[in-house]
């Protein structure tokens, strides 16, 4: 299925929409992640700012997590980073709604599912917790979408209802080992984009793009016509412009973290525009 | 309860299923397809057993401890001695049968995390004899604490990794172990250690260690011409405990405890009782219990010992609590300590921490139960290389001792029949 995005039509299909418009425009779209709270809360929302003035069509905002299984050591220092200062999804969810009202990128959740599944509620008791207020909270922060790298389709019945209803982009991930049948039910899980990791591996900087990638993204164009995004180990332009090659989308997370952690704002800024400039096809 | 506790779609109630990286599910469904296979494969079987008894040392013995019991005054006290089973624990069991597994998928590569040494000592003992490449992931603290079993790891030919990340010890040796099998699944065997982890992780760990309990059971039907009143063992991810518990699921007047690490007390937050302190939630790929905060980051564990300083415990275990056949409490540090001491002591058995722990619940239960009672108690391992750390703690703690009997509360009436603390020093 494949329901046009209109204005109103809700959040995620302003995931899908962004990717188009980059692919009308010649490019693929370019995704940046980078944690809530590193190497500060200020910091870290300045940082997505930046990535999006850069040229970022879509940002990730990692939510730090105690035992992120899916990230490399340049993530997981700048998730320890946040973690220490003490700061909860609460307090990210909050920089993501001032985030919101400054940038027109739409930006998505990316955590890892125990962080949803065990959310608190709210104070006040009004708010029920779990996925559902983790949901609603990520709505109330106008954030458009969710990913859950340890979430695998499977167990994904219950969120995948309560994203739904508080219309949240939803976004597999797909692994060079997924089987074709595989590739089908996860796509057609996903409502944003479909998630192709490019290799088996964790996230961090590579020297040289997996021969995995491309015919990962071919197996998925046989089996669904929404929009695939590339990521894990995309590193530098030369890199975004390869995946610019077969793919709709473009996602870069160590590379980035690393630049806001060595400078900051202004590290980010040149090397999203690079990474942006990279995106151009042809 | 179904007769046979196969998980239904990987969970056990609500408890278990499969939250991992899409990377691994493939992984996943090949390993329990090979499993699958080889338990209808007669030859397999054969092999896995004859290597159990003529390599591993099974059966264990079933011992009846009479001075522990005399000290207690109460109920029989037998323990199941898989300190005597080849590498000192129970672990080996569930290492031969994952790691002909691994051969039969056509593995070349074992990776393993480990607390206490005793799982990764375990698997590099397996990989030697089936000449697979063997790494093993510990957490810095744990090699420190557990230097002599790093030593032997590395003896057999494995590769030890000291795991930086996070608290150091047992569960970021997992996520570590885990992100390395997200890399290189295609030539590489997680073998996991305990009855944690994604589905079917869980089930095939468990059916490597049912072979403790079934023996139990033939054991004490011989020793004492009936079933025991209670099993008891200590639970960290609780492999040794489903072990020794599972072939009595079904029946219902054999009691079922597990005794987690209560290190410096559960009032203090200094421990590793996850069925006791923790709440519900999602860890290593499972849902299952799990020491968090309220927002579901994993919080630091302390306990003595490494092997059950662990912030998750099997779901099966979390379904056994659930529904009330199993019943968990913890035993602190102190209590630890002395149940390793009694051990020596009154028995001339140097028991690991990890089932020390069990001792001196073992003895108020044979208190509950009275003279006419039978308690079975599974000594998971050997205590060897915990001589160093428990010298350290004792010698940190109490100068020298721990009371033999700390403010008399609920022990067991009998006297002891001697005083082993007032021998003086160790």
């Amino acid at each position: 299925m494949s329901a046009a995005p209109t204005a109103g039509a809700g959040t995620a299909a302003r995931v899908r929409e962004a990717i188009r418009v980059a692919n009308a425009d010649g490019r693929a779209a370019l995704v940046v992640y980078l944690p809530a709270g590193y190497p500060d809360l200020v910091t870290s929302r300045a940082c997505l700012e930046a990535a999006a003035e850069a040229g970022a069509d879509l940002l990730e905002v990692g939510f730090p997590y105690s035992d992120p299984l899916m990230d490399g050591p340049t993530i997981q220092l700048a998730n320890q980073v946040a973690l220490d200062q003490g700061l909860t999804p609460r307090d990210d969810f909050a920089m993501c709604a001032q985030l919101a009202g400054r940038v027109g990128a739409p930006a998505l959740v990316m955590t890892y599912f125990n962080l949803a599944w065990h959310y608190p509620p709210a104070p006040a008791g009004a708010e029920p917790g779990g996925i559902d207020g983790f949901a609603a909270d990520a709505r109330a922060a106008g954030l458009a979408g969710a990913i859950l790298p340890d979430l695998p389709v499977e167990e994904a019945g219950p969120w995948r209802a309560v994203a739904e209803r508080h219309e949240l982009a939803t976004v597999f991930l797909a692994a060079p080992t997924s089987t074709d049948a595989r590739l089908a039910a996860l796509a057609d899980a996903s409502t944003g984009f479909v998630y192709a990791t490019s290799t088996l591996g964790v996230t961090g900087e590579r020297q040289t793009l997996s021969g995995m990638a491309a015919p990962l993204v071919e197996r998925l164009r046989g089996v669904t016509d929404k929009p695939v995004c590339v990521g894990i180990g995309v590193t530098t332009p030369a890199h975004a412009t390869e995946v610019a090659g077969f793919a709709d989308g473009v996602i870069v997370g160590s590379a980035v973290v690393e630049a806001a952690g060595r400078g900051g704002p202004e590290a980010v800024r040149d090397l999203v525009a690079s990474l942006a400039r990279g995106c151009r096809r042809g | 309860m179904s007769a046979t506790h196969v998980p239904v779609g990987g969970h056990f109630g609500r408890f278990g299923g499969r939250f991992v990286p899409e990377a691994l599910v493939q992984a996943l469904d090949d390993l329990e397809a090979a499993f699958h296979a080889a338990q209808a494969d007669p030859a397999f079987a054969q092999r896995l057993a004859r290597l159990q008894a003529d390599y591993g040392g099974r059966p264990t013995p079933l011992y009846l401890a009479e001075r522990l019991t005399a000290y207690g005054g109460g109920a029989r006290i037998y323990c199941k001695r898989e300190d005597l089973a080849h590498t000192g624990s129970h672990k080996l069991c569930n290492v031969l049968g994952q790691g002909l597994l691994a051969q039969r998928m056509g593995k070349p590569r074992l990776i393993a995390e480990t607390g206490a040494g005793q799982h990764g000592v375990a698997t590099a003992t397996i990989a030697a004899l089936l000449d697979l490449d063997c790494v093993v992931y510990m957490g810095e603290e744990d090699c420190r604490r557990q230097r002599l079993n790093v030593v032997r790891m590395q003896l057999m030919g494995a590769e030890v990794v000291p795991v930086r990340t996070g608290t150091r010890t047992l569960k970021d040796a997992i996520s570590e172990a885990l992100r390395d099998w997200v890399t290189n699944v295609e030539t590489t065997h997680y073998l996991i250690g305990s009855v944690v982890g994604p589905h079917p992780f869980p089930l095939i760990v468990r059916e490597f260690v049912r072979v403790i309990g079934t023996e139990i059971r033939a054991q004490v039907l011989e020793h004492e011409g009936r079933l025991p009143d209670a099993v008891i063992a200590c639970v960290g991810g609780g492999s040794n405990a489903l072990g020794a518990f599972h072939p009595f699921v079904d029946d219902e007047g054999v009691r079922l405890v597990g005794v987690e690490a209560g290190g410096g007390g559960l009032h203090t937050g200094r421990h590793a009782a996850t069925l006791s302190g923790g709440s519900e939630g999602i860890l290593h790929g499972a849902h299952s219990f799990v020491l968090q905060d309220e927002y579901g980051q994993v919080q630091p564990t302390h306990s003595v010992s490494a092997g059950l300083d662990y912030p998750g415990v099997g779901p099966e275990h979390a379904w056994l609590r659930d529904t009330g056949r199993a019943e968990y409490l913890a035993a602190t540090d102190a209590e630890a300590l002395e149940g390793f001491r009694l051990l020596c002591e009154l028995e001339g058995i140097i028991p690991a921490l990890e089932p020390a722990h069990a001792v001196v619940p073992a003895l108020r239960l044979a208190g509950e139960l009275g003279p006419d009672g039978v308690v079975v108690l599974n000594l998971s391992g050997r205590g060897d290389k915990d001589v160093d750390e428990v010298l350290e703690v004792l010698e940190l703690t109490e100068g020298a001792r721990v009371p033999t009997n700390p403010a008399g509360e609920g022990r067991p009436g009998a006297e002891a029949p001697t005083d082993p603390a007032g021998e003086g020093g160790s």
